[in-house]
C-alpha cells in the first residue's frame, strides 16, 4: 500500500533524526568538544524528549488531556531508584540498570492503570483536573515514607526515620521521607537515553498504525461512532494511559539515576514539570510525535543556550514560546508550514519514481 | 424467523414520552423505511435499537436472540450497524483507517505483534487493506482511499460512513436519513447503492428517511411514526395513502 509506505518512511525518518543526533553528540561529548554544561543536559534532553512523546500518546493520539504526567515519572523514578539502592553491589551495574529500567515502567504502567480505571470514565476538562490532583497526590505520598533495612529485614514507617526501630549496627535509611533516597548509583548515560528513546519511539509509532492504534484513534475522532463500530473504549483508552505511563516511568528511571541524591520536590515531580511536559506536546503539534519530541530537544537547550544573555533569558524564551504558538495555530501559518510540507514531499516523491524507473 | 423483532418498545425522558409501544418486525432481505415527521422519535428508536439508550419497556430480538439492554459494542457484535443523521466520521483518519476500524473485530492480532511488527501483523494488516479496498470499490471510493475522511465531499462522507458500518459485518443495517443534505443527483445515486448493497451483500436494511421519493421508490414496507407512536405501518403504498399519514405530513 501506498500510504503505508509513506507512514513508514516518517517513521524511519524520525528514527534517523535521533540515531544521527545520538552520533553526533556523543562524539562531540567524548571529543571534549561540548561545555560541561552541555554535556551535563545530555540525559535530562532525553528524559524530557521520552516524556513528551509519551504524553503526545495520550494527549495526542487518545485525545484526553492528562496533566499527571510528573506523578508517572516519580512513580517510575522512585520504584526503580528503591531498586538500584536495594540490589546495589549484588550485581553487575549494567543488568540492575537493565532491570531497574523495566522495574521502573511496569510499576508506572500499573499505577496507570489503577489510576486509569476511575479517571478515564471523566472527560475533557475534568480527566485534566483529576490528572492533576493524582500527579500530587503521588508526589506527596512518596515524601511521607520511609523505609530502612537492617538485619531483620526492611522497615516500612509513614512517620520519620527513627520510628522505623532498626537494628542500631546494621541498620540503614533507603527512602528517608522528604530526604529521599541517598548514594544513588548513577548509571544513566547519554547512550541508554537515547537508545531508551528510540524504543519508546518505535513503541508509540508502531502503536499507532497497528489495529489497536487505529481503535485508539477513532475513540478519540468519535466516541460514539467507535462504539457503534464495536470498539472497546473503555479497554483502549486504558491501554493508551498505561503505555503512556510505562514510558514516563521509564523516563523517570533515567532522570533518577542521573542524580546522587533523588527527592521529590515541586520542581522535578510537581504539576510544573506536568505542565512543561504539556508545552512540549502543544508546541511540536498535538498529534506529531516527531515534532513533540524536537520541540522538548529545543525547549530544554533554548534556556541554557541564552544563558549568556541572563537577564533577558526568561523574556526571550516566553516570546519565542508565544510566537511559535501562533505560527503552530494561525491560519496563515498553518498555510505556511502546508505549503512547505507540500513542497518537502514533492521533493521526496521524486526519488522512489526514480528508482522504479531503473 | 424475523431478522429483527421489536414488540412494545417505550422511552420516556422526564415526562415526555419519546417512543411508545413500538413494534416493528422486519424479515431479511428487507428494506425497511422508517418515517415520520421531525421529533417523532425516528432517531430514539435508532437509539434504542443500537443500545445508545436502555428502553424503559419491550423486548428488542436479532435473528433470535434478546439484545435489548445491551451494550453498543455487544449489538454491533451481534449484528447491528448503523450510520448517523449528523456524519460521525473518524475524521483525522484517511478514507482506508475508517473502513478498517470497521473491521477491527473481524481480523485480529494482538497489540504486541503490531508495536513488534511480528508476521503476523504483516499477513493480517494486508487482509484488512485488501478487504477494505473491496469495499471501498463498492462505493467507488477506491480512488480516494489516501484521502483524510474530513476532506471528502459531503456525499462521500455518507457513502463512506455507509462504507464502515457494512465492514462490520452486519445482519442488519441502520441507516439515519442518508440522503440529507443530498441533491437530487446525488440521491438518485444513493438509492441506487442502498439497493446495489441490499443485493451484493443480501443485506437487510431499515433506514429513516425525510426525503419521500427515496423512501417510495425502495423501501418495501414502512412505518410511520408520530409523538413517538405508531400512525401506520404496512406495504410502501398503503401506508403513503393512509388518510392518516397525509393528515400528518401535511396537515388536515
Amino acid at each position: 500500500m501506498k500510504r503505508m509506505q509513506k507512514t513508514t518512511r516518517s517513521n524511519f525518518i524520525t528514527y534517523g533524526i535521533v540515531i544521527v543526533g545520538a552520533v553526533l553528540l556523543q562524539s562531540l561529548d567524548s571529543a571534549g568538544k561540548l561545555s560541561s554544561l552541555f554535556s551535563g543536559l545530555l540525559v535530562p534532553l532525553c528524559t524530557y524528549m521520552i516524556l513528551a512523546v509519551s504524553l503526545n500518546l495520550v494527549v495526542g493520539i487518545l485525545g484526553e488531556l492528562s496533566l499527571g504526567h510528573a506523578g508517572f515519572m516519580c512513580v517510575g523514578a522512585f520504584a526503580s531508584a528503591f531498586f538500584s539502592k536495594v540490589t546495589q553491589g549484588t550485581m553487575p551495574d549494567g543488568l540492575r540498570f537493565f532491570l531497574a529500567l523495566l522495574i521502573g515502567a511496569a510499576v508506572a504502567g500499573l499505577f496507570g492503570i489503577l489510576i486509569g480505571i476511575p479517571v478515564l470514565r471523566l472527560r475533557g476538562d475534568y480527566l485534566a483536573i483529576v490528572t492533576l490532583a493524582f500527579g500530587e497526590i503521588i508526589k506527596n505520598v512518596v515524601n511521607v515514607f520511609f523505609i530502612g533495612r537492617d538485619v531483620n529485614g526492611f522497615h516500612v514507617s509513614m512517620k520519620d526515620a527513627i520510628s522505623l526501630n532498626m537494628d542500631a549496627a546494621s541498620g540503614e535509611i533507603i527512602v528517608n521521607g522528604p530526604q529521599g533516597i541517598n548514594g544513588m548509583p548513577r548509571d544513566s548515560t547519554f547512550l541508554v537515553g537515547a537508545v531508551l528513546l528510540l524504543v519508546v519511539l518505535i513503541i508509540v509509532l508502531n502503536l499507532t498504525n497497528s489495529r489497536s492504534g487505529r481503535a485508539i484513534m477513532s475513540i478519540r475522532d468519535d466516541r460514539i461512532a467507535a462504539e457503534s463500530i464495536g470498539i472497546n473504549i473503555t479497554k483502549y483508552k486504558l491501554m493508551a494511559f498505561a503505555i503512556s505511563a510505562a514510558m514516563a516511568g521509564a523516563a523517570g528511571v533515567l532522570y533518577s539515576h542521573n542524580l546522587a541524591t533523588l527527592a521529590a520536590t515541586s520542581k522535578n515531580f510537581g504539576y510544573n514539570m506536568s505542565i512543561t511536559i504539556l508545552v512540549f506536546v502543544v508546541l511540536g503539534g498535538i498529534g506529531s510525535i516527531r515534532g513533540s519530541m524536537i520541540a522538548a530537544f529545543v525547549l530544554t537547550l533554548l534556556p541554557e543556550l541564552l544563558r549568556s544573555i541572563s537577564d533577558y533569558r526568561m523574556l526571550i524564551y516566553a516570546v519565542i514560546l508565544i510566537a511559535v504558538m501562533i505560527f503552530n495555530w494561525s491560519r496563515g501559518g498553518r498555510t505556511i508550514k502546508e505549503l512547505t510540507s507540500v513542497k518537502l514531499r514533492g521533493i521526496a516523491r521524486k526519488k522512489p519514481r526514480g528508482k522504479e524507473a531503473r | 424467523m424475523a431478522l429483527l423483532e421489536v414488540k412494545n418498545l417505550s422511552i420516556s425522558f422526564g415526562g415526555l414520552r419519546a417512543v411508545s409501544a413500538f413494534d416493528v418486525t422486519i424479515e431479511k432481505g428487507q428494506l425497511y423505511g422508517l418515517i415520520g415527521p421531525n421529533g417523532a422519535g425516528k432517531t430514539t428508536v435508532f437509539n434504542l435499537l443500537t443500545g445508545v439508550y436502555k428502553p424503559d419497556e419491550g423486548i428488542i430480538r436479532l435473528d433470535g436472540e434478546d439484545i435489548t439492554r445491551k451494550k453498543s459494542i455487544e449489538i454491533n457484535k451481534a449484528g447491528i450497524a448503523r450510520t448517523f443523521q449528523n456524519i460521525r466520521l473518524f475524521k483525522e483518519l484517511s478514507v482506508l483507517d475508517n473502513v478498517k476500524s470497521g473491521l477491527h473485530n473481524h481480523y485480529r492480532y494482538s497489540t504486541l505483534s503490531g508495536i513488534l511488527r511480528l508476521p503476523s501483523y504483516f499477513k493480517v494488516e494486508k487482509q484488512m487493506n485488501e478487504k477494505a479496498m473491496e469495499i471501498l470499490k463498492v462505493f467507488d471510493l477506491d480512488g480516494e482511499a489516501d484521502f483524510k475522511a474530513s476532506n471528502l465531499p459531503y456525499g462521500k462522507q455518507r457513502k463512506l460512513e455507509i462504507a464502515r458500518a457494512l465492514a462490520t459485518e452486519p445482519k442488519l443495517l441502520l441507516l439515519d436519513e442518508p440522503a440529507a443534505g443530498m441533491n437530487p443527483n446525488e440521491t438518485a445515486e444513493l438509492m441506487e447503492t442502498i439497493k446495489f448493497v441490499r443485493d451484493q451483500f443480501q443485506m437487510t436494511i431499515l433506514l429513516i428517511e425525510h426525503d419521500m421519493k427515496l423512501v417510495s421508490g425502495i423501501c418495501e414496507e414502512l412505518t410511520v411514526l408520530n409523538f413517538g407512536e405508531i400512525l401506520s405501518q404496512g406495504e410502501t403504498k398503503t401506508v403513503l395513502n393512509d388518510p392518516k399519514v397525509v393528515a400528518a405530513y401535511l396537515g388536515e
